[in-house]
């Protein structure tokens, strides 16, 4: 089952380092990573999308707090929380496709932001099951590169993680 | 740097002397390494210099609190400071220079993390400039040693060296310990800074390990535990990190439940006192490993259910029992067992806390259903599992040494250690541990090589203690160039090596799960080791007899000045019984030859 896991950790060198290697050495899986400086720079704070069974969520998190510079670890698939990924997408815009691609955007709600005689770049922003709904929905021939910065989440309402 | 003996007099006035000066002092960085292992105490440090940590090592030279112990090699200084650790509880130091130097220590620096033994190793780096350079010895230190240290540290200016060091201390031995790297790049150890004082308090809002555990949970450990039928209590090495031994005794003696030790846990629990069912696990007694099997309520404490523990865990999830697991670490519990209740919090608190608690209830256990278990646990007892061919007068048995050993030693003052192997389990089962600390063993990371240099390590702290050291001829060879370092230092140890001409664990398993194919586990052209031992400056005995057993011991104990290498030749065919083969549940036992 899919988790989404936050984790408030010192903003130092090697802290990234140390959450990465821990999923590496024990196995687990991270399916995306997105990690930054909060409003104070001294933290930094880190959305994990992993998989696993019960049992293997709880020793994430457990081997995740166990780390001295973590300062906080939540599991927010645990409650309600939102999730947004923002997504960049260079397609072929050639003759009749620069109608269609732009009505594409559209309707994702997404925007161009970059263009040339033969080329958009959508920027879209969403849960991931929206990103892939996207990528679904065009010919894949005329996607011609997509990044993407992996789940970012925060709990909803009252749900507050600091350090 | 002069620092006077009466300056350094106590640490803690040290440090305040510095503290309270108006004007800070400027010092190297290295300087102010060695004023901060004077403040936290710290005698013994084992090392070996190199290109990086030269401006450590002239710090050293000008003071006279820390002894240095110059070793052969870098993975012995790891060792000794580590052996040092275990038997004294006091966080062992060791220093190394960079590249090579750090790579060498690493399979000391993961043998004790396996065991969560209390460490700082000091590793000495390139300068600041030159890292990332593939410079001359160089090695990215703390990318190397993450998955094996509690935490690690790269000191990148010379002003953090005391609030680092101080961190590295606090964090090697709270919580569950473990050890610490502090990388030191030379210009960092070289350069001038103004000190301020070792700070004495560390905050760190991202590291607060509990010591308390939840009241809750231990309110229903009691319920559970005074309404058992079968009950059990199983206790690893947690209990020795957290000095708990007496309060364990304490525990058992209110209960008079029976308890059993795990490989690292042994001495926590008299081994000599009837309600003790002996060691646990692959190499453990029928009765011990029945009474885990059967038991209704199981108390771990400071133990981690691991696999050469519980054999097969779907087996050992055949039997229902409720499960209370007591535990510094969260990430050990339910980590290979569901439990069923988790008490978090230090063993010793934990315990004393249980034992106000039963007292306060006025709860008895069930001296009926209690009676029951032990009949069926003396059944369990009948079948004599460790009986072995003690009087055979042809050839040396094993289980005879330790015998022998023990039955000399058991009123002494005296420590064990022992490399890894047959050896290691005969030592565990046949030595008979009634103290905490007294057995040192790499139990996690089964390190072949450790036994001297634990030995020197614990001889160095403790003159007046004997210190033998049980090893086998294939494990002493792998730091046996410390026998040199026991000659420089004057650290006199009995080394005991059962010497069967094969690598006998290995060969042991090649007997039984590869149908006798001895793939590279017997050693030809073995040195004379009565020579070597003498070519170190030692004594050397050579011990082909049974009835020469307990004569040579004797004398060898005599002989106190002097480190004694024994070389024991002993029955080439003999296996560790019992045994649970890979795979098997834990009483699915092998108990004898005949079992085969």
């Amino acid at each position: 089952m899919k988790h989404i896991i936050a984790v408030l950790l010192e903003n130092e060198p090697g802290a990234l380092s140390r959450v990465v290697g821990l999923f590496s050495a024990r196995g687990y899986n991270i399916e995306s990573l997105s990690v930054a400086p909060t409003e104070d720079p001294s933290l930094s704070r880190m959305t994990i999308q992993t998989a696993g069974s019960d049992d293997v969520i709880e020793q994430i998190t457990k081997h995740l707090n166990r780390l001295i510079e973590v300062v906080k670890v939540v599991d927010l698939t645990e409650g309600a929380y939102t999730e947004r990924e923002l997504m960049l997408v260079k397609v072929r815009a050639v003759g009749k496709e620069r109608e269609e691609m732009k009505r594409m955007a559209d309707i994702f709600r997404g925007r161009v932001i970059d263009v040339t005689d033969k080329s958009y770049t959508v920027e879209l922003t969403g849960d991931q099951s929206k990103n892939d709904a996207f990528l679904e929905a065009l010919d894949r021939s005329a996607i011609l590169e997509t990044v993407r910065t992996g789940a970012c989440g925060i709990g909803r309402g009252e749900r507050i993680l600091r350090a | 740097m002069e620092i006077s003996k009466a300056e350094m007099a106590s640490a803690a006035t040290a440090a305040n002397s510095a503290a309270s000066s108006s004007s800070p002092v400027d010092l190297r960085g290295g300087e102010i390494l060695v004023k901060a292992l004077q403040a936290e105490n710290v005698k013994y440090i084992w090392g070996y210099p190199g290109g990086a940590v030269l401006h450590i090592y002239d710090a050293f030279f000008k003071q006279d609190t820390i002894q240095h112990v110059l070793v052969r090699h870098e993975q012995a200084a790891v060792h000794a400071a580590d052996g040092y650790a275990r038997a004294t509880g006091d966080v062992g130091v060791a220093l190394v220079t960079s590249g090579p130097g750090l790579t060498n220590a690493v399979t000391g620096i993961a043998t004790a993390y396996m065991d969560s033994i209390p460490m700082v190793i000091i590793s000495g780096q390139v300068p600041t400039a030159a890292i990332g350079l593939d410079a001359f010895q160089e090695c990215d230190t703390v990318g190397i040693t993450r998955p094996i240290v509690k935490h690690n540290f790269l000191v990148k200016d010379a002003r953090d060296m005391a609030l680092i060091m101080k961190k590295a201390f606090h964090i090697a031995r709270s919580g569950r310990p473990g050890p610490v790297v502090v990388d030191v790049p030379k210009d960092v150890s070289f350069n001038k800074v103004p000190y301020h004082g070792y700070p004495e308090t560390v905050e760190m809002r991202s590291y607060n390990p509990v010591r308390k555990g939840h009241s809750g949970q231990i309110r229903k450990a009691l319920q559970l535990l005074m309404a058992a039928k079968r009950p059990y209590i199983y206790t690893g090495g947690g209990v020795l990190l957290s000095n708990a031994s007496a309060e364990l005794r304490q525990l058992v003696d209110m209960l008079g439940y029976p308890v059993t030790n795990t490989l690292m846990g042994l001495g926590a629990y008299p081994a000599t006192d009837p309600k003790f069912l002996g060691m646990l696990g692959m190499h453990g007694t029928w009765e011990a490993n029945n009474a885990m099997q059967h038991s209704d309520v199981l108390l771990a404490v400071g133990a981690r259910f691991d696999d050469r523990v519980i054999g097969n865990p779907k087996h050992f999830a055949q039997n229902e029992r409720k499960i209370i697991h007591i535990d510094i670490d969260p990430s050990s519990i339910s980590k290979r067992v569901k439990v069923d209740v988790p008490i978090v919090g230090d063993v010793k608190d934990v315990l004393i806390e249980l034992i106000a608690m039963i007292k306060e209830s006025g709860l008895k256990p069930d001296s009926h259903a209690l009676g029951a278990w032990w009949s069926t646990i003396d059944g369990w007892r009948q079948r004599d599992c460790m009986k072995y061919d003690s009087e055979n007068t042809e050839v040396i048995k094993p289980q005879k040494v330790i015998q022998t050993l023990y039955n000399l030693t058991k009123d002494a003052d005296a420590y064990v250690t022992s490399d890894v192997g047959q050896h290691q389990m005969w030592a565990a089962q046949y030595y008979k541990f009634n103290e905490p600390r007294r057995w040192i063993n790499s139990g996690g990371l089964g390190t072949m090589g450790v036994g001297i240099p634990y030995a020197m390590g614990i001889k160095l702290a403790k003159p007046e203690s004997e210190v033998f050291c049980v090893t086998g001829e294939g494990s002493v060879q792998m730091c046996i160039q410390e026998l040199s370092t026991c000659l420089q230092y004057n650290t006199p140890i009995k080394i005991l090596s059962l010497n069967n001409r094969y690598l006998g664990m290995v060969r042991q398993w090649q007997e039984i799960e590869y149908s006798g194919r001895y793939s590279h586990s017997y050693m030809d052209a073995l040195p004379d080791f009565v020579k070597l031992a003498e070519a170190y400056g030692h004594v050397g005995m050579l011990i082909e007899r049974p009835e020469d057993v307990e004569p040579a011991l004797r004398e060898a104990r005599k002989l106190k000045d002097r480190t004694v290498f024994m070389d024991f030749r002993t029955d080439p065919t003999e296996n560790v019984f019992p045994m649970v083969q890979a795979g098997k549940g834990i009483t699915e036992m092998l108990l004898s030859p005949e079992d085969l």
